[in-house]
């Protein structure tokens, strides 16, 4: 995964050494897409970058997180299907990223996003940033977000915005394999040993508490909504709790009810694994600014 | 320097002669030589992921579409292109990625498929898999070895983001399936 991100890295820095962009066909397209928005406002606009920020930050963050696993997996099957995984996510990131990069029209690509925000300008959703703790831990993450992208990109497919609605059904094919395998799995464990079923148990204790963020809104939803560009939250948490409880009742876990949630998400504050995610995963770049694969 | 009005020929400049009329399905078929990076039995044409071959003065422009998001060879592709058609002198090639119209393996062509299990792997089952794959209903898997469907999975995910790995109860090989997408 680290070689994956560091060869990404290379195009930005090359520009700056041929002192002219690589592919003038990014820039081509990038004229041709901010053409195609002329119609919109500039507050939309912003919203959308903010959108599509929101979106790219919750993938590459969990492709990060399931990356750490690439070696580690339980058997060797798992360390495929996770890192799989891992790049799926930090490919639907690249797109959203480099589309909001269009949009905000302002000579930045997809990697300005990732190697060079802070903390407090990434907005992935809590749970993603969540540390992989054991197997149990990584696979009912997985599960409660795969089973919430599932709906929503199935929601976001819809979008009067092409660009979205087409990216949302690319990624819808890919989540729903992720969900299924996530699914298996935690049935597999909840419904297995009495070590296995303990410890999806605890896991539960420790990563419920940030599901409540996953359905926050605020005004740049509201805005969005209104164009028929984004989605309502609030639509998916029926279909989201539905879908846990099946499978929750399959793997013999009980779903918690009336919990305390942590939020925050939307507003850039992140609980203290982020800082430390990004550490690693930034340090290249912002150590040898210019390096290239 | 006439261009042809319908853009099926253009006009290139070229390295190792001075310029010479090249046409659309000249290019095209020199994609169509161009192999998948990692299923070399199929070319980038078959796999139904080159979306459009536009002739503009002095410059050729592919556009193709990516496989999966995340999918490491489609780099790999775009270097092979640019790579391909410099060495017939075509040095103006800009190929972009294009994601209106989602690709399916529906686009890969049925000779292709058949090129595939020959080969070893599996080709997608037709049709959109999605609903039933939620409910973990899925169709048989043909064996690409001895034609047998008495075929279990084993797992998901296999060697690369587009396949996954089956066994065959009947022959007791492990193959590739190209997941249906």
């Amino acid at each position: 995964m680290i070689k994956y991100i560091v060869t990404r890295i290379s195009t930005k820095h090359r520009e700056q050494v041929l002192n002219k962009p690589v592919s003038e066909s990014v820039q081509d397209r990038f004229t041709q897409s901010t053409s195609k928005f002329h119609f919109m406002n500039s507050a939309t606009n912003n919203s959308l970058v903010k959108y599509c920020l929101r979106i790219a930050d919750s993938s590459l963050v969990l492709g990060q997180r399931l990356g750490e696993w690439c070696g580690h997996g339980p058997i060797l099957e798992e360390d495929i299907a996770l890192t799989n995984i891992s790049l799926d996510l930090i490919g639907q990131a690249r797109a959203f990223y480099t589309y909001a990069a269009q949009l905000e029209n302002k000579g930045k690509t997809e990697d300005d996003f990732a190697f060079f925000r802070d903390e407090r300008e990434y907005y992935n959703l809590l749970l993603t940033e969540q540390p992989n703790g054991d197997f149990g831990q990584t696979i009912l993450r997985q599960f409660l977000i795969s089973t919430y992208s599932y709906y929503f990109y199935s929601a976001l497919k819809t979008s009067n915005d092409s660009t979205l609605s087409s990216l949302a059904e690319k990624s819808l094919k890919e989540v729903t394999y992720h969900l299924r395998h996530s699914s298996e799995w935690l049935i597999r464990l909840g419904d297995g040993t009495a070590e296995s079923h303990q410890r999806v148990e605890n896991a539960i204790d420790e990563l419920w508490r940030f599901t409540g963020d996953m359905f926050d809104m605020d005004e740049v939803d509201e805005l969005l909504i209104k164009e028929g560009i984004a989605i309502n939250l609030a639509s998916l948490k029926e279909p989201w709790e539905k879908k846990v409880k099946e499978v929750f009742l399959k793997a013999t876990l009980k779903f918690p009810e009336n919990q305390f949630m942590i939020q925050g998400s939307r507003n850039g504050k992140h609980t203290e694994h982020l800082g430390h995610l990004l550490t690693e995963m930034q340090a290249l770049p912002r150590t040898f600014p210019g390096a290239e694969w | 320097m006439v261009m042809l009005s319908d853009r099926s020929e253009v006009l290139l400049p070229l390295t190792k002669q001075m310029a010479k009329v090249i046409s659309k399905e000249f290019i095209e078929q020199l994609l169509q030589e161009i192999p998948d990076p990692e299923i070399p039995v199929i070319s980038i044409v078959d796999l139904g992921i080159v979306r459009s071959v536009i002739l503009e003065n002095e410059k050729v422009i592919i556009n193709i579409t990516p496989t999966y998001s995340g999918c490491p060879a489609m780099m790999a592709i775009q270097k092979d292109i640019v790579a391909r058609l410099k060495d017939e002198g075509i040095e103006h090639v800009e190929v972009n990625l294009v994601h209106d119209e989602v690709w399916t393996t529906d686009w890969i062509n049925d000779a292709a498929k058949e090129r595939l299990r020959e080969y070893g792997i599996a080709p997608p089952e037709k049709s959109s898999p999605d609903k039933n794959l939620l409910t973990g209903k899925r169709s048989a898997v043909t064996c690409p070895r001895c034609g047998s469907i008495e075929t279990s999975l084993i797992s998901q995910f296999g060697s690369t983001a587009c396949k996954a790995l089956y066994r065959c109860e009947s022959c007791r090989e492990p193959f590739d399936y190209f997941k249906c997408h």
